[in-house]
C-alpha cells in the first residue's frame, strides 16, 4: 500500500506537499499565541475573595510595641499599602529598597503586617535596612494573614479611605508594577472619595 | 478537476482520506482520555456557593484553618478545614499527610464532596513554599526537571 | 572579587558568541574563508569563559560568599561541602548557568568536529550555534544573573539549600540531563546548517548519528536518575507522576529517539530526509518548550507562585525567533528536499517509519495533556489538571505497538524482506511469548491481570526476538560469542536498547500491578506484616545531621520461609527537621534486591505521649527493573557510539556526491 502511495505520484504529492511544513509551523504559531497568553494569565491567578469587601476585623499587638493592639480601624482614613513582609523572605529583601523608596516619597502610607516571623528578628532587620511603614503590627501565628488569605510573602493590598481592599499584589512591587498598577489605582481612589 | 480521477489519483485520494481518519480517530480518544481525566480546581468559596455536585471528582485549593486539624484517636483518619479568606470547607482525609502540612499552609486536596458537603479527599498536596521570590523549591524543582511544587505522599 | 570575574568572563562569552554567530555566516555568504575561520576559536573561547563563570560560582558557594543573593539564597554555612557544590545547580540562575555551560561545550565540540565537514555547513554549523549562546547568553546576564551582590546589607548566613535537593540524587541528575537537553542544539544547527546550504546529500547522516546518539545517552541517563531520586525523595514509593516538569524532559527523548532512528534510515538508505530535519528541529524545540515551561511558571499557575513573566517573555520570545526561523527555513527548503520514495511494507525502513509515527504521536498526546490545562485556563474555561490516568490510558496503547514492532524491525532487511524469511523463527517466539505471559503470573501469583500479561508478553517478545536477531546475525560472522562480538557496535548497542526496554517494561508492568501500599498506625513494639514479609516497630531515636536533625524509626524486617521467620535485615526510615528552614523532610528506608524492593516511610507522628506514627509499607516487587532497563538503553546507545564507520572521515563521504557550495573546497586542516 505504502509502496503504489508513495511512488509514480510526482505530481499529485507535489499538491500536498505545503502541508507538510504549513501544518506544523501553524501549530507552532498557535502554541506561541498560547502561551503569550498564557503568561499573561498568571498574575491574575490568586484572585483574593476580598477584593472590593471590606478588611477583615483583627486586633494585634504593634511590632514595636507588644502592649499597644491595633486593629483594621487604625489603617482607615486614606488610601494605603498594606505590605506582608518576614525576614526569612528573601524576596522581602530585594523589595525592601522599593519600599523605602516609596516611603521617601510619601505618596501613601504604608503599613507593615508582619509574618510569622520572630520579633526580635523583624526589629533588627527594620533597624538595620531601615523602617518604611508607618507602623507594623506582628501576627506571629498567621492568624490574621488566614483571614486576608495570605498564601506568603511578600504581599502588598491597596485599601482605600473606607479601608475596603481594592487589590492584592503577590510578590514583589516592581518599579513597573507601581507606576502601571498602584499609581493608577490610588489616584483613581482618591478621585472617587 | 474530476476527469482526472485515474486510478493513481484514486489511489492517492484514499490515502489521504485515510490519514484523515487516522488523525481524527487519535484526536478522538485524545479528547475523550481527556475529558474522563481532568480535574476542576475550584476555591472554598465557588463550593460553598453550590457550584459543584456531590460526587464530583474535583481539586481544592486554600489555607488549611488554624487549630482545626482534628486527629482520629487510633487511625489515620484526619479531618480539616480549609479557606479561601471568604468561606470554608472541611476536607476529610485518610493516610500520611505531606511534610509541609500545617495548620496556616496552602495546600491543594484531590477528592469529591459527599452529601453533607464535606470533602473527602484521596490525595493531599502540600505547597512546598508560601516564599515567593526566590520561589526555591518549586522553581528549583522544575529546573531540575522535577514535580514542582507539590509533593504528593501517593504514589503513582 | 571573584563574582565580577565570573559576571565579566560571562560577558565575554556573549561578546564571543556574538563573534561565533556572525563572522562565519557572513564569510561564508561572501566567500571569506578568513572570516569563517573565526568560528572554531570563538567557540573554543567561549566555552572556556562560560566554565570561568561557572567556577566562579561554585568558588562563591565553597567560600561561603553570601553577598551573592544567589548564594545567600541557596546555600548556609552548615551546608556540607558537596551539597554547597550541587546548590550551584539548585536554583533557576545557577541551573541556568551551567545549562549555558553545557551548551558552549557542545558548540565547542561540534565546532572542532565540523573540520570534517563541507565548510560551507560547517560554517552554518557555528554560525547557528553561536546564535543559540548568544540568545541564552542574553537571557542569563539580562534576566538571571547569577552573580548579582546583595549590597550593602549582607546577610550573615544563607537561607540554605531546599531539604529536598540535599540528596545524592540531585548531585549528578541536572547536569546529566542538561547535558542530554542542551546536546540537542548539534542536530538543531546541523539542520539548521544542512538547510541553508542546500546541500541534499544524505552523507550527513552518518556524521550527525553520534552526536544525537550521545545528546539522548544523556537524556536517557538524566531522566533515570530524576525518576530515582523522585522515587527516594519525594515520590512516597512512586517513580514517575507525570508532571508537567518531568514530561518536559520526557517528550524531547521522545522524539530524540524518533530521530535516532530515522537518522538511521537517512544514513544507510537516504531517505525520509525531511523528516529526519524536521525531527531535528522538532526534539530541540521540545527542549527549548521545556525549558520554557518550567521556568516561566505558566503551566504550574494555578497552585505555583513560581513564576517570573519577564524571564518567560523572554524565553518565549527566544523559542519563537529559534524555532520560528527553523520552521520557516523549512519550509522554504522542504520542497528540494523532496525525495522518491519507495517503501515496501516488508522492510527496515517501515518498521522504522512505524517506530517514528508512533513515538510522534506519542509526543503530541503526552503535549496535549500537559498542556490542555493552560488551553482552557486561555479561553477562561477552568482551572483544570489533567491527572497521570490520561497519560497512562495514552502511553499504554501506543507503548504496546511499539514494542510489538520492536521485535520486528531488526529481523527486516533494508529495502525489501519475504515475510517467509522470519516469519519461520517468530512464529515460535510469539507462541513462547504469549505463553510465558500467561503462564507466569498465573503460575506465581494463580491470578491473571490484563496489564501483566500484556506487558510480560510483549517484554518476552521483544527480548527473545532481539537475542534471535543478534545470535543469527552473530553466527553469520563467526563462531558463538566471536560472531556476536564481530557485529558493527551500532548492531550490539541497539541489541542492548531493545534488551533494556524489554527489562523496563517488565518493572513497569510488575511494579504497578503487583505493589502492595499500606498507611498504618504503628506504636513501638507493633508489628505490621505485608504478605511474607514482618515489619516490627522496635523504637524511635533522635540524632543529629551536619545541619538537621533527625528522628528515626528502627524496623526488623522478617520473612515468613517455610522453617519459620528469618530476619533478613534493619530498615531505619528518618524525619529530618532542617535547622535553616525549619523545614521537615521525609527520609524513606529502602530494603532492596533484585526482585523486589521494601520501602518504608515515617509519616507524622500521631500521639506524643504514644509515640504512634503514621507509617507507610510499601512493598515493590521488579521496581528496580525499570532503571536497570534505562541503565540498559543508555549503555545501548554508549556501545553504538563506539561504531567504527561513525569514525570515518565524513569529507570523504560527501566528496564527489555533492557540489561543495560556493565556497572553495574546504582545505585540509
Amino acid at each position: 500500500m505504502m509502496n503504489s502511495a508513495n511512488s509514480n505520484n510526482h505530481h499529485q504529492k507535489h499538491r500536498l506537499a505545503w502541508l507538510r511544513w504549513a501544518a506544523p509551523l501553524a501549530v507552532f504559531l498557535l502554541l506561541l499565541l498560547l502561551f503569550w497568553r498564557g503568561l499573561s494569565l498568571d498574575s491574575s491567578t490568586l484572585p483574593s475573595p476580598l477584593v472590593g469587601q471590606p478588611m477583615p476585623a483583627f486586633s494585634l499587638e504593634m511590632l514595636h510595641d507588644a502592649s499597644v493592639l491595633k486593629t483594621e480601624q487604625d489603617f482607615k482614613g486614606q488610601v494605603a499599602l498594606i505590605n506582608v513582609w518576614a525576614t526569612w523572605c528573601f524576596a522581602c529583601h530585594h523589595e525592601h529598597p522599593m519600599l523605602m523608596d516609596l516611603a521617601y516619597l510619601n505618596r501613601v502610607p504604608i503599613y507593615g503586617l508582619n509574618y510569622r516571623d520572630d520579633r526580635e528578628a523583624a526589629l533588627s532587620w527594620l533597624e538595620a535596612l531601615g523602617d518604611p511603614y508607618q507602623f507594623t503590627v506582628f501576627d506571629p501565628d498567621a492568624t490574621v494573614s488566614i483571614d486576608w488569605g495570605v498564601y506568603g510573602a511578600p504581599e502588598t493590598f491597596v485599601i482605600d479611605q473606607k479601608g475596603i481592599i481594592h487589590y492584592r499584589h503577590v510578590g514583589v512591587i516592581t518599579i513597573n508594577d507601581w507606576e502601571t498598577v498602584f499609581l493608577p489605582l490610588i489616584e483613581q481612589l482618591e478621585q472617587a472619595a | 478537476m474530476h476527469k482526472f480521477l485515474n486510478p493513481a489519483r484514486k489511489k492517492r485520494l484514499y490515502i489521504v482520506l485515510f490519514i484523515i481518519a487516522g488523525v481524527s480517530i487519535a484526536l478522538a480518544i485524545m479528547m475523550t482520555a481527556l475529558r474522563q481525566h481532568i480535574n476542576f480546581f475550584y476555591s472554598p468559596s465557588q463550593v460553598a456557593a453550590g457550584e459543584v455536585s456531590a460526587g464530583q471528582r474535583f481539586r481544592i485549593g486554600g489555607l488549611v484553618v488554624d487549630e482545626s486539624v482534628m486527629r482520629v484517636e487510633d487511625s489515620l483518619q484526619v479531618r480539616f478545614a480549609l479557606t479561601d479568606g471568604a468561606q470554608e470547607v472541611w476536607v476529610t482525609y485518610a493516610g500520611i499527610l505531606p511534610d509541609l502540612f500545617r495548620e496556616g499552609q496552602g495546600i491543594v486536596a484531590q477528592g469529591a464532596l459527599d452529601e453533607a458537603g464535606v470533602f473527602q479527599a484521596d490525595e493531599v498536596l502540600a505547597k512546598h513554599d508560601e516564599n515567593y521570590m526566590p520561589p526555591e523549591v518549586a522553581q528549583a524543582l522544575a529546573e531540575a526537571g522535577h514535580p514542582t511544587q507539590l509533593s504528593t505522599p501517593d504514589a503513582t | 572579587m571573584l563574582p565580577e570575574l565570573g559576571h565579566f568572563a560571562l560577558i565575554l562569552a556573549l561578546l564571543l558568541a556574538v563573534v561565533q554567530a556572525v563572522f562565519p555566516l557572513l564569510g561564508s555568504f561572501y566567500q571569506k574563508p578568513a572570516w569563517v575561520a573565526l568560528g572554531q576559536p570563538a567557540a573554543c573561547a567561549q566555552a572556556f569563559f562560560l566554565v570561568c563563570s561557572l567556577l566562579c560560582l561554585t568558588a562563591a558557594f565553597i567560600l561561603n560568599d553570601f553577598s551573592v543573593a544567589y548564594v545567600a539564597e541557596n546555600s548556609n554555612s552548615r551546608l556540607p561541602l558537596h551539597f554547597r557544590i550541587s546548590a550551584v545547580w539548585g536554583a533557576h540562575e545557577g541551573s541556568m548557568l551551567l545549562w549555558m555551560t553545557m551548551l558552549s561545550l557542545w558548540g565547542m565540540s561540534a565546532a572542532l568536529a565540523s573540520r570534517h565537514l563541507p565548510e560551507n555547513i560547517s560554517a552554518r554549523l557555528i554560525s547557528v550555534l553561536g546564535w543559540v549562546s548568544v540568545g541564552f547568553l542574553l537571557f542569563i546576564l539580562l534576566t538571571s544573573n547569577p552573580f548579582e551582590r546583595l549590597l550593602p546589607y549582607v546577610p550573615l548566613d544563607g537561607a540554605d539549600l531546599n531539604p529536598l535537593l540535599q540528596d545524592i540524587g540531585l548531585i549528578i541528575h541536572p547536569p546529566l540531563l542538561y547535558l542530554g537537553y542542551v546536546g540537542l542544539v548539534v542536530p538543531f544547527a546541523f539542520a539548521m546548517a544542512v538547510l541553508m546550504s542546500g546541500n541534499l546529500a544524505s552523507a550527513w547522516a552518518r556524521w550527525l548519528r553520534p552526536w544525537a546518539v550521545t545528546a539522548w545517552v544523556f537524556l536517557t541517563l538524566g531522566i533515570l536518575l530524576g525518576s530515582w531520586w523522585a522515587y527516594r525523595e519525594l515520590g512516597w514509593g512512586g517513580w514517575w507522576f507525570w508532571d508537567p516538569v518531568e514530561n518536559a524532559s520526557l517528550l524531547p527523548w521522545l522524539v530524540a529517539t524518533a530521530l535516532i532512528h530515522s537518522l538511521a534510515v537517512t544514513d544507510k538508505r537516504g531517505m525520509f530526509k525531511a523528516w529526519t530535519i524536521f525531527l531535528a528541529i522538532f526534539a530541540f524545540s521540545l527542549s527549548l518548550l521545556g525549558t520554557f515551561l518550567v521556568r516561566s511558571g505558566v503551566l504550574t499557575s494555578v497552585h505555583a507562585f513560581a513564576n517570573d513573566p519577564a524571564r518567560g517573555v523572554f524565553i518565549l520570545i527566544l523559542l519563537g525567533i529559534s524555532v520560528g526561523s527553523a520552521m520557516l527555513l523549512y519550509a522554504w527548503r522542504a520542497q528540494s528536499l523532496r525525495e522518491e520514495v519507495k517503501l515496501h511494507l516488508w522492510s527496515r525502513e517501515t518498521m522504522l517509519l512505524a517506530n517514528n509515527v508512533l513515538l510522534v504521536v506519542m509526543t503530541l498526546s503526552i503535549l496535549l495533556g500537559t498542556l490542555y490545562p493552560l488551553i482552557l485556563d486561555a479561553f477562561n474555561l477552568g482551572l483544570i489538571s489533567v491527572g497521570p490516568p490520561y497519560f497512562n490510558a495514552m502511553f499504554v496503547p501506543l507503548a504496546a505497538p511499539l514494542l510489538f514492532l520492536m521485535a520486528l524491525g531488526p529481523h527486516q532487511r533494508w529495502s525489501k524482506t519475504q515475510p517467509s524469511e522470519w516469519l519461520g523463527r517468530l512464529r515460535y517466539t510469539f507462541a513462547i511469548s504469549v505463553t510465558l505471559g500467561v503462564v507466569l503470573p498465573f503460575v506465581v501469583t494463580g491470578s491473571l491481570q490484563g496489564h501483566v500479561v500484556l506487558g510480560l508478553a510483549l517484554a518476552c517478545w521483544v527480548l527473545i526476538a532481539t537475542l534471535q536477531d543478534l545470535l543469527g546475525k552473530g553466527m553469520r560472522r563467526g563462531k558463538g560469542f566471536t560472531g556476536v562480538w564481530q557485529l558493527p557496535r551500532s548492531q550490539q548497542g541497539m541489541v542492548i536498547a531493545h534488551v533494556g526496554v524489554a527489562v523496563c517494561a517488565i518493572g513497569i508492568a510488575l511494579s504497578s500491578q503487583y505493589s502492595q501500599e499500606r498507611d498504618v498506625r504503628m506504636v513501638p513494639g507493633d508489628a505490621y506484616t505485608l504478605g511474607a514479609y514482618t515489619f516490627l516497630f522496635e523504637e524511635v531515636v533522635s540524632g543529629e545531621g551536619p545541619n538537621y536533625t533527625t528522628t528515626t524509626g528502627l524496623f526488623e524486617v522478617s520473612k515468613t520461609k517455610r522453617g519459620g521467620e528469618q530476619v533478613i535485615g534493619t530498615l531505619a526510615p528518618q524525619k529530618r527537621l532542617f535547622y535553616v528552614r525549619n523545614q521537615i523532610m521525609t527520609r524513606a528506608a529502602i530494603l532492596a534486591n533484585g526482585w523486589r524492593d521494601l520501602y518504608i516511610a515515617l509519616g507524622e507522628p500521631l500521639d506524643e505521649r504514644a509515640h504512634a506514627w503514621a507509617v507507610r509499607i510499601v512493598y515493590k516487587p521488579f521496581v528496580r527493573w525499570i532503571w536497570l532497563g534505562g541503565l540498559l538503553i543508555a549503555l545501548g546507545g554508549f556501545v553504538a557510539l563506539f561504531d567504527r564507520r561513525y569514525r570515518q572521515k565524513v569529507a570523504q563521504a560527501f566528496q564527489g556526491a555533492i557540489d561543495l557550495g560556493r565556497l572553495k573546497p574546504a582545505n585540509a586542516e
